[in-house]
């Protein structure tokens, strides 16, 4: 049933559903209502049999969350920015023990300038730590991602980050739908890890690798990623049918079939992209958008597909590569080259600065007529430039 | 505390467990592969078994676990340098969610990994009083990089970053047990690899116990230390009957109890002289005064600790 | 679609206006969007929260740059923040005060502000009556609904009823509901 629910609630009320056994929690804004009403859920007994631990760090989260996992629990997380830049090493860590953990992570910006708005630069840059990478477009998006990201996590072994909008997503209210209880379970059966800490069965996990083995280490772990994107159709499959609506994913296409010009992007920015392509087809202008659900492991073959018919791509980014432009832009370019697209790289949106309608009308009226930079800041202010000069 | 008769070592017993068995990398008179195993097995036996060991990033680590072999016949995890503490307050947090507290966590690391890098893990599962075992292998410096200073590091010992004639300023360093006590934690202790029935009983005592438990074991290190493999025993003997390192225990942030100097405490000099990482100080004319303050560190914990047989 | 943006300080609620506004909207059967301005401000600071309601699923993220509503918390804020800003013709301005039109100077707006679209509400004055907090969301919330009938009163009361307590529901529907009748019925002003 649809309620009129902060996203941030009803995230966390989904992931309660998926029943975790240990919450590790450290506060950074705009990931802290998640944690809070995770922490009144296990208070007032609506979550059981969880354990929900206040850490000193994100570090410390997330390896707290890394010990959990691997004993067999099932474990969960939740960070922004400068936390998740904090965890780092143990990202790494995680991925490469291959334990199936689920982290929401309410995209930032990273500082300096400290800047707790909603941009992605903080997931972007852990974008090879070997997490499977989600990005919501909306907080129902957000909801059925969760349940995506644990079934898809716990059957592949492997870590996935649920990335959703800071403020934007997470303390909108809208109507969302969070799952009833018997659903989950019927979609998300009880861990059965691949391996655990058990006396019974004594092992070593985390030994030393050498040269003679860690390239086939991290082949498998690619792999294992190629494995996710392959089981990902059938996944959905069973999501749609428990659900009852489609959880759009490794991609969304929105008036892409016959567009010339595709905007490609990430997150709740496609809501307001897709209003904008609305009214530029109004105008007579054949765009369409490209959203990117899944970023790691990276679509290819289906962003390819999509975009056969385009003529140009317009990237929309949330973040920047200093000194090279877009970063979804190159993995882009690769999955389609040799098809004959103008491809452009706009960065949007850092820091919190609305995107709007205004500026992706001009963004994708001056792409449709090929009179746009190959890299483009949208909506650059010049009085703060000329302080520099 | 529970009271226990202790008859004989865990280590002198033939169905020992030999948790970490024969056939590892380590050096020849490594003192943390006997801490190790002395400590693992003692806790293995007071948890009759039910014992998962997480390791930091260090020598005991890479000694133990070259892929694909393992010296280690419990279960036993290695995630990085800095979280060891996290990661087994993460195991302890599975472990009651499962409803699996029979099975009880240790957590190890040396030096570097308990009292500088993680150090912050450490004091957070203290605070939180996670059910879990921390044991120390101090042998004083980052030895798996090629004896680099640790926050551990006594004054006057050379390392390849405190090079003579100085060596490692005096004023600077951790007293991690203090610390660990100070956080109120239900038990604290110290040990050696000179006494196993010591060892084997705090390590005991300090399992028949539930929440936050602190073991800081010294465990020479002939290659950091500049001394003999076969002095490995002797020196961390001479480090206690010096007064260098007492001998105590803690509870609920109280010292309850210290082991004596057996005689009269030994000079510092008899200590500091096999050790090749204090050679600089005994220079003709260089390190005097830095002896006679090394003296004052030994004499304070004397007092402190009350470390004289009445 | 409709817009409504709220002003008000830090602490008194703003965000949670704009939530029951949300909610009301979608028990009437309407979608709606409610969020905040975002900001990393104290106590007693300006903040600012938005609303959309339409009858269509919202997908736009953009800030609120015109309303069709402006509700004002704190009648003091008309000083220091552009109120109106970009408030679309014919706007609504629904002002909590106990003060009348020309002691609030409001006709310094000029044409911008049409007499007949401005309700001013004693909302403290109905809170601390009601609730015994000075509280005004619901007050002014119930002053929109009766002048602009862009939410009804019984959504509202749906929504302060699911957001609250039963210990704080009932006097906040009984301020909402008394400033909806100062609007709707003048005779009980």
């Amino acid at each position: 049933m649809r309620n009129q629910l902060e996203g941030s609630r009803a995230i966390a009320e989904t992931v309660a559903r998926c029943r975790p056994q240990v919450v590790c929690a450290y506060p950074i804004s705009p990931q802290t209502h998640i944690v809070e009403a995770l922490a009144e859920l296990v208070s007032t007994g609506e979550l059981s049999g969880c354990e929900f631990v206040n850490v000193e760090s994100e570090f410390a989260a997330l390896s707290v969350a890394i010990g959990a996992s691997a004993t067999g629990a099932r474990a969960y997380t939740a960070t922004s920015s400068q936390g998740l830049l904090f965890m780092a090493e143990a990202l790494y860590n995680a991925a490469g023990l291959g334990l199936p953990i689920v982290m929401t992570v309410a995209n930032r910006a990273i500082g300096a300038p400290i800047n707790i708005w909603n941009d992605h630069s903080d997931t972007m840059s852990q974008r090879d730590s070997g997490w499977v990478q989600l990005y919501a477009q909306d907080n129902q998006h957000a909801v059925d991602l969760h349940l995506l990201a644990f079934r898809l996590a716990e059957e592949r072994s492997l870590p996935v980050m649920v990335c959703v909008d800071g403020f934007t997503l997470t303390h909108a209210v809208e109507p969302i739908d969070v799952p009833e209880p018997e659903v989950v379970d019927r979609y998300l059966p009880p861990l059965r890890p691949r391996q655990r800490l058990d006396p019974a069965e004594p092992l070593t996990i985390g030994a030393l690798v050498g040269p003679e083995a860690f390239t086939e280490v991290r082949y498998l772990a690619h792999r294992a990623h190629q494995k996710a994107l392959d089981r990902l159709p059938m996944l959905l499959d069973e999501l749609a049918a428990d659900l009852g609506r489609r959880c759009e994913a490794p991609i969304s296409r929105y008036r892409v079939a016959d567009a010339e010009t595709v905007v490609v992007a990430l997150g709740s920015v496609l809501g307001t992209i897709k209003d904008t392509v609305d009214g530029l087809r109004d105008d007579g202008l054949p765009v369409g958008a490209l959203g990117l659900t899944m970023f790691r492991p990276f679509p290819g073959s289906a962003v390819r597909a999509a975009l056969t018919n385009a003529r140009r791509v317009v990237v929309l980014e949330r973040a920047v590569a200093a000194g090279a432009g877009g970063i979804a832009a190159a993995d882009l370019a690769l999955a389609t080259s040799g098809l004959p697209l103008h491809r452009y790289q706009a960065v949007a949106g850092l820091g919190g600065r609305p995107v709007t309608r205004d500026g992706l009308r001009q963004l994708l009226t001056a792409a449709h007529a090929d009179r746009l930079d190959q890299l483009t800041f949208v909506d650059l202010k010049p009085e703060p430039l000329e302080v520099v000069g | 505390m529970t009271s226990l008769t202790i008859t004989g070592t865990v280590q002198a017993d033939r169905a020992r467990p030999n948790t970490l068995t024969s056939g590892h990398r380590a050096c020849r008179g490594c003192g943390e592969a006997l801490a190790a195993r002395w400590v693992v097995d003692a806790a293995w036996r007071a948890a009759r078994g039910q014992l998962i060991a997480v390791t930091a990033t260090g020598c005991l680590e890479v000694f133990s676990t070259p892929y694909p072999e393992s010296a280690w016949r419990l279960p036993w995890l290695h995630s990085l340098f800095g979280n060891a503490p996290a990661v087994a307050s993460g195991v302890a947090a599975a472990l009651r969610a499962l409803d699996r507290t029979d099975i009880r966590v240790l957590g190890q690391g040396g030096d570097g990994g308990t009292v500088d890098i993680g150090f912050g893990t450490l004091s957070g599962m203290f605070e939180r009083n996670d059910d879990v075992l921390f044991v120390c292998y101090d042998n004083q410096a980052y030895m798996n990089t090629g004896v680099q200073r640790s926050g551990a590091t006594p004054p006057g010992a050379r390392t390849s970053t405190t090079p003579p004639p100085l060596g490692n300023r005096f004023g600077q360093g951790k007293d991690a047990p203090r610390i660990a006590v100070a956080h109120g934690i239900p038990y604290v202790a110290t040990a050696t690899v000179a006494d196993p029935h010591d060892l084997e009983r705090k390590v005991t005592r300090a399992m028949a116990v539930r929440g936050a438990r602190y073991l800081h074991v010294l465990s020479p290190c002939p290659l950091g230390w500049g001394a003999e493999p076969a002095d490995t025993i002797r020196l961390a003997r001479l480090a206690v009957q010096t007064g260098l390192f007492p001998l105590y225990e803690a509870a609920h942030g109280e010292i309850v109890g210290s082991t004596p100097i057996r005689g009269e405490p030994a000079p510092v000099e008899a200590y500091l002289r096999p050790q090749q990482r204090f050679q600089h100080l005994f220079r003709p004319g260089a390190g005097s005064d830095t002896i006679r303050a090394i003296q004052a560190i030994a004499d304070q914990n004397i007092r402190r600790y009350r470390l004289k047989e009445a | 679609m409709y817009q409504v943006r709220i002003h008000g300080r830090g602490g008194q609620g703003v965000v949670t206006t704009a939530e029951l506004l949300a909610m009301a909207a979608f028990a009437d059967g309407r979608h709606a969007q409610a969020f905040p301005s975002f900001g990393a401000e104290r106590t007693g600071a300006p903040v600012e929260a938005y609303c959309r309601i339409a009858a269509h699923p919202i997908r736009l993220r953009e800030p609120v740059r015109n309303p069709d509503a402006v509700i004002l918390q704190d009648a003091a804020l008309r000083r220091h923040v552009n109120i109106l800003a970009g408030l679309a013709p014919g706007g609504w301005l629904v002002i909590n005060s106990v003060r009348c039109w020309d002691a609030l100077g409001l006709s310094r707006y000029g044409e911008r502000l049409c007499f007949d679209r401005t309700v001013i509400v004693p909302a403290t004055d109905l809170a601390m009556q009601h609730i015994g907090r000075p509280l005004p969301g619901t007050a002014l919330l119930g002053a929109f609904a009766g002048a602009t009938g862009q939410i009804s009163l019984e959504a509202l009361i749906t929504a302060i009823r699911r957001r609250f307590g039963p210990h704080l529901a009932e006097p906040n529907v009984a301020a909402a509901r008394a400033a909806y009748q100062r609007v709707t019925e003048p005779a009980h002003a």
